[in-house]
């Protein structure tokens, strides 16, 4: 078992394969001067949006250069180590909050971005999100029809299928519970080709087996000649005033090598096509630092988080949610509602490593210990509430602080509450349904259950208030939306900004509402459709 | 009713704290050690360090090894705090700053964190019963820097394998390096 794995060798790490043949990749911070770049496209971000859309415009014969905020880190960089991977792969070291500090907000920021320390959770975007697009939102062209071909596209280029083996226990008690409640249940795709099924996707894939776009698309462009620059801020986008103008340059800012601090290098970008996909925080802040023309104050309004909540079990036999594949079942059971009653929300099981279960556990002391102390029976589900559907739970606002960083602030409302008190109440009763000794929905109050009926009791009375229970986000999206109303979205329905000519949003900014599902795919999707056209339109004789 | 007084005991008490909280930002924030990146400076000052030090053993009493290992595990935690600051951005470390600054400055400490002597001599009991009392606060400021208190010390420490072996957590396999 797991002794035969470890005697296996890592695979090799074709990222540095590729920087010995001289791909073009220039960290800012070892630079000695300022640098000038000129491009057809400037991409911002190297996630799923921005990986994406690098590749098909490669692929089109156009120039690109792509602009990363995050560090290089490759296969061979990743330790599984939670003391490496938070500071180094994620945003503020994975301790970026939400302005009021009640929502923890886990976010890549490396190459790759999201898609190098996600989950692998790979879904369609929902249908009924879709249809609520269309029908509250006016959005054309974006329907399940519409879509299915890039989703196709995108599940052969990821390897995105079904996983067929055996879910972890900590995955395995939620069916087990999900099943013997007669809840809805099913298994999660995945983008991996050869997964070792270790356990570490949120720490970098140390098998390259994680279809990140680390390892696939951004690859792809570099050896088509693209230029990646690391350790780079992109600060503003500088346009000529009034309607319709046209960006000229994108001025970026070096960052020193622990990631966090400017250095005196400035570079500057000059592109024919400036593309943003710096994710749901990041795309909002920099058309906000930029002073694009936002004649209805809609950029960065309507953020959404997706927020979720834990409930934690302790199970009679080991469950050891640190080891094998997280997150391979979900249930669906709650969360298609209908968009004016109550949130929905969408059960799933997450990885449990040490430092991720002891700052989300409640309290200190000798109580916390003894939580920590049965880590290996300890199993655990979340909520992720389906925000952005409704009047009352309408998302968060991106806005500078003084330094010009961004802030999310993102009021949780009774609406919501409300959603955390039921989804508390259903993890607790499917884990009684699997065998659990005992249920803690995390909550500062720090209460435990041995039966199913003190649980959906106390439950029912918690007192819940931003900062009693820990809420946190994996999923960022909105702020940017898509769409022909002006006065509602960003930019119009090929992903260009209204305001401005050469301007395109790609990422998960322009999504209406909170996808209702992990994102990827849906970004992979609609950035993929929105890039081929661009692509086409940008080179139509290289595309034909 | 002694629920009401204790009540309005609590309401004065939290007023009295969060004007406190306000002065001591206003007071501090203009001479509080900068947040910005010295390369020879720690991320946090002695007076932060002290305090730290001081809040990591009620934190994770009962998760600290006991005897000769204990206080390189103390040592090693506080170490994990200020590497964790150092990762984090500018705004940030300016925010955790003026927390420590607050902790550290004597009327504060006493009246908003409810601690009478100075950190090194506080006792356990005193530790103990300033993190309830920002826990379960009634201001969602003190909540918050409570958290943030709790995020650094048990990050550190569990992110340490030699907390390990008492959680049943064998670490990461250990792939060789084709």
């Amino acid at each position: 078992m797991a002794a035969a794995v470890l005697q296996r060798s890592r695979p090799p790490d074709p990222f540095r394969a590729g920087l010995a043949a001289g791909w073009k990749v220039i960290d800012a911070s070892t630079l000695s001067e300022d640098r000038n770049f000129e491009a057809d496209v400037a991409i911002v971000g190297t996630g799923a949006g921005g990986g994406t859309a690098a590749e098909i415009l490669c692929d089109a014969g156009l120039a690109v250069v792509m602009i990363e905020e995050g560090p290089l880190a490759t296969s061979s960089d990743f330790r599984m180590r939670e003391s490496d991977a938070y500071p180094q792969l994620y945003q503020e070291s994975a301790s970026r909050k939400t302005k009021d500090k009640a929502i923890n907000i886990l976010q890549g920021r490396c190459v790759g971005g999201g898609t190098t320390v996600n989950w692998t959770s790979s879904f369609r975007t929902p249908e009924p999100t879709l249809r609520h697009w269309r029908s509250a939102f006016g959005l054309e062209g974006f329907g399940p029809t519409d879509l299915a071909p890039w989703f196709e596209r995108m599940e052969r280029r990821l390897s995105i299928a079904p996983w067929t083996v055996p879910p972890n226990e900590n995955n395995e008690v939620l069916r087990r519970g999900a099943r013997a409640l007669g809840f809805s249940v099913g298994m999660i795709r995945r983008n991996v080709a050869g997964c070792w099924n270790i356990g570490y996707c949120g720490m970098g894939c140390p098998t390259n087996a994680k279809q990140s776009m680390l390892v696939t698309t951004i690859p792809a462009a570099l050896a088509r000649g693209a230029t990646l620059l690391t350790r780079t801020r992109a600060w503003r986008l500088e346009h000529a005033n009034g309607r319709d103008g046209q960006i000229r340059a994108l001025e970026c800012i070096g960052l020193d090598a622990g990631g966090t601090d400017p250095t005196p290098r400035r570079i500057s970008v000059r592109a024919k096509t400036f593309i943003v996909a710096a994710g749901a925080i990041g795309t909002p802040a920099l058309l906000l630092r930029s002073e694009v023309p936002d004649p209805h104050g809609v950029v960065g309004k309507r953020s959404f988080l997706h927020p979720t909540v834990v409930s934690a079990a302790l199970m009679p036999e080991r469950v050891d949610g640190f080891a094998g594949a997280p997150q391979t079942v979900y249930s669906d059971q709650f969360l298609d509602v209908a968009t004016d009653g109550p949130v929905g929300y969408k059960l799933e099981a997450p990885p449990i490593h040490p430092v991720l279960a002891a700052i989300t556990l409640s309290g200190h002391g000798a109580k916390h210990a003894r939580w920590m102390n049965d880590l290996s029976h300890m199993q655990v589900i979340i909520a992720l509430l389906r925000d952005g559907f409704h009047p009352d739970g309408a998302g968060g606002t991106v806005s500078l602080r003084s330094d010009g960083s961004p802030v999310l602030d993102y009021p949780l409302g009774d609406y919501l509450w409300n959603g955390i008190r039921r989804a508390f109440a259903s993890m607790a009763e499917i884990q009684f349904a699997a065998g659990a000794a005992t249920v803690m929905p995390m909550h500062v109050s720090g209460a435990s259950f041995t039966r199913w009926s003190d649980a959906r009791e106390a439950i029912a009375s918690l007192p819940l208030a931003p900062l009693t229970a820990p809420v946190v986000s994996a999923h960022v999206m909105g702020g940017c939306p898509i769409g022909r109303d002006v006065q509602r979205a960003v930019v119009d329905t090929s992903g260009r900004y209204h305001h401005l000519d050469n301007l395109y949003v790609l990422d998960g900014s322009l999504f209406p509402t909170s996808i209702g599902a992990n994102p990827q795919l849906s970004i992979y999707a609609v950035v993929a459709k929105l890039a081929s056209a661009l692509a086409e339109s940008l080179a139509p004789r290289r595309t034909g | 009713m002694p629920a009401r007084i204790s009540r309005r005991t609590l309401l004065k008490a939290g007023v009295a704290g969060a004007a406190a909280l306000l002065f001591a930002r206003w007071l501090y924030t203009p001479t509080a050690a900068p947040a910005q990146r010295n390369d020879s400076a720690s991320a946090l000052d002695p007076a932060a360090r002290t305090i730290v030090a001081a809040v990591i053993p009620v934190f994770l009493d009962g998760a600290l090894p006991d005897g000769s290992e204990a206080s390189s595990a103390r040592a090693a935690t506080l170490a994990g705090v200020e590497r964790a600051i150092a990762g984090l951005p500018p705004a940030t470390r300016k925010e955790l700053a003026d927390l420590f600054s607050l902790l550290a400055f004597p009327p504060t400490r006493c009246l908003v964190a409810g601690v009478w002597s100075p950190w090194p001599e506080a006792t356990h009991e005193a530790i103990v019963s300033f993190l309830a009392r920002w826990r379960d606060s009634r201001f969602a400021l003190l909540r918050s820097a409570y958290d943030a208190l709790h995020q650094l010390v048990f990050s550190a420490w569990y992110a340490d394998p030699r907390a390990w072996p008492a959680i049943g957590y064998a670490g990461p396999p250990s792939l060789e390096i084709g």
